[in-house]
């Protein structure tokens, strides 16, 4: 390995992607543009509908009764009292009926548990305070637009080029000068690595900027799950570029991966209580890891041992497909 | 310098090139001419070590191909692309970090007149700016021996006469140069030594006016097909081949040949003479021309 080969061949492919403005426009500004439009989307038509968990046994002679017949109201029977109290936490459940110990959590600074706390006023449950503040769609789909953007630039930015390089003689080119397999592939991976952590902050601030989303946990842990993350997604890329000579095929080849992986992902809606199939289908693609560990970061604040397993599945991901996708690589 | 020994290049259904063998001798201009398809680049490529040859073997200094050809040879391909949205100089500056001992900038901007376009994208360039460019590049690391792969196809004239007196300053710096064409004045200008291939094989050898004289002591009268009958002899010896609208005589005795055309009243008004070419030599030796 040659430093100085090395890095000659990130010069020129980090100079490609900077000047090439349309794809570089586009890579900022399209994530934006579907963050403010979800924003938007969510904020001016919300559904009017009060949700309410019920925990304990609800076929009860007890007065609450009544209220349980109350109109325009969504009750949901839950099982798991914590996972509730944090869902009323930030905004996604109004108010949390425990029936069977008369008590009640609302949300302070939620509007509609303060409607709903005035009706269940006359039963006189205990009555449990909460302050987080709400989750909006957009808060959870932030992530995932991230994760997805990242995709697309990992998946195109290495596959795509590697197999254009390819096609016009590139890559026959660089073959007859002393660049080694390992030193092309490395510079490769490099640029957009780079590439990627540098847009996807723009994005990041941009997108803050002008929607302001939640972010509680730590930046750190956030720029390691987004490198990694993109690592796997550069070995998808890679794998996809190792052979293939035609650019039509491996577009095909890249949208039949992507399109799939983003709607499977979790980038736009939550697989919870999908059909068990669908939901192990997700787990073997690595954009699911990504998502799923940038959300916990962002929106529950989670730590590094809470992402440890996602982070490690990411890595497992990279090191098989960059290992496949280096031993079939050819240059012609 | 570089031994070539009983090369195979074997696609399903194609034999591409089928058991040649050469050496070619360090400071020569070796030329590889033929038709399209001939296998003059497939053969050039394995050369090279960019296509693995189906069988048989190649040489470098007494070596198999290896790093220490990567950086002594330098190429010139029919069909490349750099980067895209690099300037000129920028892809000189990359190419040079790839080897060990590149010459300089200034050096290589003088010897392939790049000061014009220096700054321009290499997208930007015309046929003939680009193959500056890309000799540049082949020439970049001060190689031992330089491979042009049809370095002057699709260029103007003038483009083209200015290649020809590149590669004439490179074989004045007594570097071995490999050189594919499919025109044959271009192998004759250029080349101290050349292999005719057809069909993948090897079907001449050798110094170029050497060949024409081991095969050729006459000359070529042509003649337009309307100025003769049809079925047309001549007493003399001479042979008479239609060559679409031209009618050529292989002559051994001009003066003697012309003298029978003026006794049958065969009009002269166009008649020229030559001495036959490398083209001829091929058409003899297969049958069919170089370019068809």
């Amino acid at each position: 390995m040659s430093i100085r080969r090395f890095l000659a061949a990130l010069q020129a492919r980090n100079l490609e992607f900077l000047r090439d403005r349309t794809a570089l426009g586009w890579n900022l500004i399209m994530p934006v543009l579907i963050v403010m439009g979800f924003a938007f989307a969510f904020t001016t038509g919300q559904e009017e509908l009060y949700k309410v968990g019920l925990y304990g046994e609800t076929d009860t002679e007890q007065p609450i009764q009544a209220f349980l017949q109350t109109r325009y109201v969504e009750f949901i029977e839950i099982d798991e009292l914590d996972k509730t109290i944090e869902k009323v936490d930030r905004h996604q459940i109004d108010l949390l009926l425990d029936l069977d110990n008369q008590r009640y959590w609302v949300n302070s600074t939620s509007p509609k548990g303060y409607l709903l706390e005035k009706v269940v006023a006359p039963y006189q449950f205990e009555r449990v305070a909460l302050s987080g503040s709400e989750i909006r769609y957009v808060d959870w789909v932030v992530p995932g637009v991230l994760g997805m953007n990242i995709m697309f630039s990992a998946l195109f930015g290495v596959g795509y080029v590697i197999v254009r390089y390819r096609k016009n003689g590139v890559l026959k080119r660089l073959r007859a000068t002393p660049l080694s397999a390992f030193e092309f592939i490395s510079a490769q991976i490099a640029s957009r690595l780079l590439m990627i952590v540098t847009v996807t902050t723009l994005v990041y601030l941009g997108t803050d900027l002008l929607v302001d989303f939640r972010m509680v946990g730590s930046y750190w842990l956030l720029l390691l799950i987004l490198i990694v993350g993109a690592l796997s997604m550069i070995s998808v890329g890679l794998l996809v570029a190792a052979r293939i000579t035609s650019e039509e095929a491996a577009n095909g080849l890249l949208n039949l991966i992507s399109w799939p992986m983003m709607l499977l992902s979790g980038v736009w809606f939550s697989l919870e209580g999908s059909h068990p199939l669908v939901q192990n289908l997700a787990l073997a693609l690595p954009l699911t890891h990504m998502v799923d560990a940038a959300r916990a970061v962002m929106i529950e604040g989670a730590g590094i041992k809470e992402v440890a397993a996602p982070l490690l599945s990411l890595c497992l991901f990279t090191l098989c497909f960059v290992t496949i996708g280096s031993k079939s690589f050819r240059w012609e | 310098m570089i031994e070539a020994q009983n090369l195979c290049k074997h696609y399903p259904g194609v034999k591409a090139v089928n058991g040649v063998s050469f050496h070619i001798p360090r400071g020569v201009c070796f030329g590889l001419l033929g038709p399209n398809g001939a296998g003059k680049t497939t053969t050039v490529e394995m050369l090279e070590g960019i296509i693995t040859p189906s069988s048989g073997k190649i040489l470098y200094k007494g070596e198999p191909l290896g790093q220490r050809f990567r950086n002594e040879a330098g190429i010139m391909f029919q069909h490349t692309a750099l980067q895209e949205f690099i300037q000129v100089d920028e892809a000189l500056r990359m190419f040079q970090r790839f080897y060990p001992n590149p010459r300089s900038l200034d050096d290589l901007v003088e010897a392939c007149a790049l000061e014009e376009f220096l700054t321009r994208d290499t997208r930007k360039l015309s046929g003939g700016q680009k193959q500056r460019l890309l000799l540049a590049i082949a020439l970049i690391n001060n190689p031992e021996v330089v491979f042009l792969d049809e370095p002057t196809t699709g260029l103007d004239p003038q483009s083209r006469r200015n290649l020809w007196g590149q590669v004439r300053r490179i074989k004045a710096e007594n570097k071995t140069l490999v050189l594919t064409t499919h025109y044959m004045e271009e192998a004759f200008e250029l080349c101290d030594e050349i292999i005719i291939m057809d069909h993948g094989l090897i079907i001449a050898q050798g110094n170029p006016k050497a060949l024409l004289a081991d095969h050729f002591d006459n000359s070529v009268i042509s003649l337009p097909r309307t100025a003769l009958p049809e079925n047309f002899t001549l007493d003399d010896g001479a042979s008479v081949h239609p060559q679409g609208d031209l009618v050529e005589i292989m002559s051994k005795d001009v003066d003697s040949t012309i003298r029978l055309l003026t006794a049958n009243q065969i009009p002269l008004k166009q008649l020229q003479v030559r001495s036959p070419t490398l083209e001829d030599l091929f058409l003899e030796l297969t049958g069919h021309h170089l370019r068809s």
